[in-house]
């Protein structure tokens, strides 16, 4: 890393650095950490994804006949007798900035080598996601088995409605499913002072290094980040 | 030597605490606003304008600040950035897409095949 440091410091910065690092030999995105460069490869795929998901959403919902149904009303929360609109997305979607919140930190107090508040703000994180997949399973179950949602049709509007929801929110959760198991493993992993010590991983037999929280970070980040699109072009739209 | 570079480099890495919950303070207000639209039932352009205004700058946000794209090298800025521009034309492409789809629909509806 050291060394990485000391390339980095002698590069060329800015648009200049820019040229110079596609128009070199070997490897762009010089003094990058090629874990983290290959991690956001990786999340600019997964954007393809999602754009095509939500793209297709759209495109659906601006040319269908029929009513789409009123998502205000679709996902409103009986409280009380008195419905609220969007009152379980809302929770959810402060759920989940609060755990992009506390990954934050985790990866600030992983770098300052911290390894007590590291694990302890990954375990917060993971809780935020687990509070997540359960509220989002009883979203699910409440379409589901009250209100007669199939990907097929519903009783609200346009038979579309429901295979998109299913699809976009489903492929969310099992992000979140994918990111709170590895987090867990990470907390542990941070508690046990792995980090510290570069103990070689079980799976990848690589030496454990802090950075690994940021690339971890950067992919929690981003499944906050296609909740930000969904909630926008999903929920309130 | 290997002392004051590793130095150097946690200079670069991390941040003060205050500026994660800054952001993470302002995440929590402009997703407020956000929800705020729905409450007090706007309708029309001004809708669609705060939900993508607020939707914008809570990933811009949670890209610069959280995924420390802001602090990041150039190069892996616009690699990562021109594709996410070439998804904005794509959008415009289907929303036009879409219209003419709607048209059909409702012009052979109507007028018959």
């Amino acid at each position: 890393m050291s060394e990485q440091t000391s390339i980095n410091n002698n590069l060329p910065q800015g648009f200049k650095g820019l040229t110079s690092d596609f128009g070199s030999d070997q490897t762009a995105f010089k003094g990058v950490n090629w874990g983290k460069a290959m991690m956001w490869i990786f999340l600019l795929s997964d954007t393809f994804i999602f754009s095509c998901f939500l793209i297709s959403y759209m495109k659906v919902r601006a040319s269908v006949v029929a009513e789409w149904p009123y998502p205000s009303e679709v996902f409103a929360l009986d409280v009380g007798g008195v419905p609220v609109p969007l009152l379980l997305i809302a929770i959810m979607t402060f759920v989940l900035i609060t755990s992009s919140g506390t990954m934050a930190l985790a990866v600030k107090y992983g770098y300052e080598k911290n390894k007590k508040l590291c694990g302890m703000f990954l375990l917060f994180t993971a809780l935020g996601g687990l509070t997540f997949v359960g509220m989002q399973a009883f979203e699910w179950s409440k379409l589901i088995f009250h209100e007669g949602v199939r990907p097929w049709g519903n009783p609200f509007g346009a038979a579309q409605f429901g295979s998109f929801f299913f699809m976009i929110t489903g492929f969310h959760g099992t992000h979140v499913s994918i990111g709170v198991i590895f987090l867990f493993i990470f907390s542990r992993k941070a508690f046990r002072g792995d980090f510290d010590t570069g103990k070689k991983g079980f799976f990848t037999s690589m030496k454990s290094d802090y950075v690994a929280i940021e690339i971890l970070g950067l992919y929690w980040h981003f499944v906050d980040l296609v909740w930000v699109f969904i909630f926008a072009f999903f929920y309130l739209w | 030597m290997v002392m004051a570079e590793t130095k150097k480099e946690q200079q670069t890495t991390t941040h003060k605490i205050g500026i994660y919950l800054w952001i993470w303070g302002l995440l929590f207000v402009l997703s407020f606003f956000s929800y705020m639209v729905d409450w007090f039932q706007f309708q029309g352009l001004l809708r669609w304008t705060l939900i993508v205004t607020f939707m914008l700058l809570k990933a811009g946000l949670i890209m610069a600040i959280f995924m420390h794209l802001f602090w990041e090298r150039y190069a892996l800025v616009n690699a990562l950035l021109w594709p996410m521009t070439a998804i904005a034309c794509f959008i415009c492409l289907m929303v036009a897409e879409g219209k003419y789809t709607v048209f059909t629909r409702l012009f052979y509806f109507v007028v018959g095949g």
